[in-house]
């Protein structure tokens, strides 16, 4: 079984992202591993325990990017490749996901390509469909249990969590899975995959060695801005016993109008 | 002079913070209010290698340096002092001991099964009468043949009901015309008959960890259990301390940290005369002495650490790196109390507990008193390093990472 999965590297979750200058930043804080990729990388690393293979970790992104390439590769990942070029700065989904459909073909003969459900920093979260539809594989997203993965009949049957509730599909391989939360507890690097990760030399590899057909970026960010301030004021009502406090609480409630 | 930590350090860092913010402290303030130790700690810091961070591979251990040894313990004391007081006398006081001191034989004996975390170990000095003062130990461990009969109490010991392993000292020479030569050091399997432990309840901090009593009734032991020579029990435990102080520095300078960092977001959230507090130039102040303590403290417990790395001694470094760190948490602590007002004063908020685990550390592993008489007596030339039989064996990443 040969796995490949798709990790970016964005600000922390605790970093406070605004917009100075026309520009986003995040200040100093410091960049991680998407948290919905360590999902990937843990379901990744799950299915190559159980059918044996290899899992490479790819990232498209410039040199910071080997810092979540390493993550994974502590996590147990056995080999990571970043795809940094210059001409990929303005690179929307669709870009990312014809380098990162390229990049998948050049390892060759991949059976799965994993993903977190979205990025943090874009929230765009239509990479992983769009890779499967550059490769032309089956995409499986939003999937919270793998139920079913056979390599000799090259299937996977999934569940996906859906607004109307739990759907279960099944697909053939090669497939494009994203995954949630629910799909498994990502596993804390162990000091042995430390060792190995802030030792491994991590090939770079171009969109002209990669030999990928790249559109244009069909998305532009003409202007943006910070979203208008809220304040927010916090009261705690207190009172005798539960039933005076939900009284209170109620009142409060209907005195605001917002219900 | 490279002040950077590499990649291996910095994930290191991520890995221990991960755990130690996502499993624990969500349960911390229960079984701080509850005096226990939650039952998942050491299973879970053994499975996760913690345990033997920065032992050879070849004991069992993972093989990182001394440096990831304190970097842990910052991160682990950041979320509670019981989590770095594990470290402190698993690792520092007792498995180091074993590693600069034991045999072959010893280390396959002891030292493998608690760099594996299969066995957890604590390290006995203090008695009911003897504390800063360790000539005056009272238990005894007399010579029979192959054996060695301990009898005596310990007080004071960390995890003394949830080890398997205690490194202690005890007097085999009753006679020594200078008391500190008459004492030995021994592992004891805690196992065995005529040990009895219990734990010490009502103490100001450390409530969700283990201190506690160990007695020692016609206990005996092999004579392959007694660590380095008849005699040499003194120079052992003092060694022991340069790596336990260690520990407690890096551990220190974690909780100064999580004061600054508790410190931080109350005093840009609360507000008073119609500003947040972090404006008022007083709370600015005590915000500055705890920025200041953090990076000064950080500093001196890293270059003991590289010292350790480079196989230097570090006697001196390292008792200042922990009297520092340890006044300076406790100081951090009780201003981060200030600043939160009286919400710090309640154990809604994490300060207060803070407050009670620095005052801790400010005694055990040498007292802040007898850190200055340390530091004086070095400064004076009243004090040198005199040579050890065994010294720490400095980091080598080919002999750590060897498998055999
Ligand atoms: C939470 C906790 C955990 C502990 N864990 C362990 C453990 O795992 N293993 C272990 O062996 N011990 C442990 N201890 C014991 C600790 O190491 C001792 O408490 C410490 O060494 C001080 O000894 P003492 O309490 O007997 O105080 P004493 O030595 O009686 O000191 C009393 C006071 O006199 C001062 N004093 C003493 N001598 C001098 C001097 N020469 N000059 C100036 N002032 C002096 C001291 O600084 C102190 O203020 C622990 C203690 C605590 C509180």
């Amino acid at each position: 079984m040969k796995i490949v999965v798709c990790v970016k590297q964005v600000p922390d979750t605790a970093a406070k992202v605004v917009v100075e200058d026309g520009q986003v930043t995040w200040g100093d804080a410091p960049l991680v591993i998407n948290p919905w990729d360590e999902y990937a990388v843990e379901t990744a690393l799950l299915q190559q325990e159980a059918h044996s293979g290899d899992v490479t970790v790819i990232s498209v992104g410039d040199e910071d990017a080997k810092e979540a390439l390493k993550h994974a590769l502590a996590m147990g990942c056995g080999n990571a490749i970043l795809i940094s070029d210059p001409g990929l700065e303005n690179a929307d989904s669709l870009v990312t996901s014809q380098v990162l459909a390229a990049a998948i073909q050049k390892i060759g003969d991949v059976d799965l390509a994993f993903f977190g459900r979205q990025a943090i920093d874009g929230d765009v979260g239509v990479t992983a469909a769009q890779t499967a539809r550059v490769l032309g594989w089956p995409s499986l997203t939003l999937v919270s249990a793998i139920s079913e993965l056979d390599p000799v009949s090259s299937s996977i049957r999934v569940e996906r969590s859906v607004e109307e509730g739990r759907q279960v599909v099944e697909g053939k391989l090669p497939a494009v899975v994203s995954v949630i939360k629910d799909i498994a507890e990502p596993r804390y690097p162990s000091f042995m995959g430390i060792r190995k990760a802030s030792r491994a030399e991590i090939p770079v590899w171009s969109v002209a060695e990669l030999g990928a057909e790249v559109s244009d970026p069909v998305v532009s960010w003409p202007e943006i801005s910070n979203p208008p301030k809220q304040e927010v004021i916090t009261e705690i009502i207190s009172g005798g016993s539960p039933a005076e406090i939900a009284e209170t609480l109620a009142e409060k409630i209907l005195e605001t109008k917002v219900l | 002079m490279d002040f950077a930590l590499t990649d291996e350090h910095r994930m290191v860092q991520q890995m221990v913070k991960g755990f130690a913010q996502k499993e624990v402290s969500p349960v911390i303030k229960e079984y701080d209010r509850k005096q226990a130790m939650a039952p998942f700690i050491l299973p879970r810091m053994a499975e996760l290698g913690i345990l033997g961070i920065c032992l050879p591979v070849r004991y069992g251990g993972q093989g990182m340096d001394y440096i990831a040894l304190g970097l842990a313990c910052e991160e682990l004391e950041a979320v509670d002092s019981t989590l770095r007081v594990v470290m402190s006398v698993h690792m520092g006081l007792n498995s180091m001991a074993l590693l600069q001191w034991g045999t072959e034989e010893q280390k396959e004996r002891f030292l493998a099964p608690q760099a594996r975390g299969e066995k957890i170990a604590c390290f006995g000095l203090t008695e009911p009468g003897a504390g800063s003062d360790v000539a005056a130990i009272l238990s005894t461990a007399k010579r029979d043949g192959d054996i060695y009969i301990i009898n005596g109490e310990k007080m004071w010991i960390s995890l003394a009901t949830k080890a398997d392993h205690a490194l202690i000292v005890a007097r085999t020479d009753l006679d020594a015309a200078d008391p500190h030569d008459g004492l030995s050091a021994f592992m004891v399997e805690l196992n065995r008959d005529g040990v009895t432990s219990g734990d010490i309840h009502g103490k100001l901090g450390v409530r969700a960890g283990s201190t506690g009593w160990i007695a020692f009734q016609d206990v005996e032991i092999p004579a392959e259990n007694r660590i380095g020579e008849e005699g040499e029990g003194f120079k052992i435990a003092m060694s022991s301390l340069d790596n336990g102080r260690y520990t407690v520095a890096a551990g220190a300078t974690g909780l100064i940290r999580a004061s600054l960092e508790a410190s931080l977001r109350y005093a840009q959230e609360r507000k008073a005369f119609g500003r947040e507090v972090g404006k008022f130039q007083l709370v600015q102040q005590k915000i500055a002495h705890m920025v200041q303590s953090y990076e000064a403290a950080k500093l001196l417990y890293l270059r003991a650490g590289w010292m350790k790395n480079q196989g230097i001694r570090n006697t001196c470094e390292t008792s200042l790196a922990k009297w520092f760190a340890t006044d300076a948490s406790f100081d951090a602590a009780s201003e981060a109390i200030q600043i939160h007002g009286a919400y710090g004063y309640s154990d809604e908020y994490d300060v207060e507990r803070y407050l009670r685990n620095a005052k801790g550390a400010v005694i055990y592993e040498g007292t802040s008193e007898i850190h200055q008489l340390i530091q004086a007596g070095y400064a004076l030339e009243y004090r040198d390093n005199v040579p050890l039989r065994c010294e720490l064996p400095a980091f080598d990443d080919d002999i750590w990472q060897k498998e055999q």
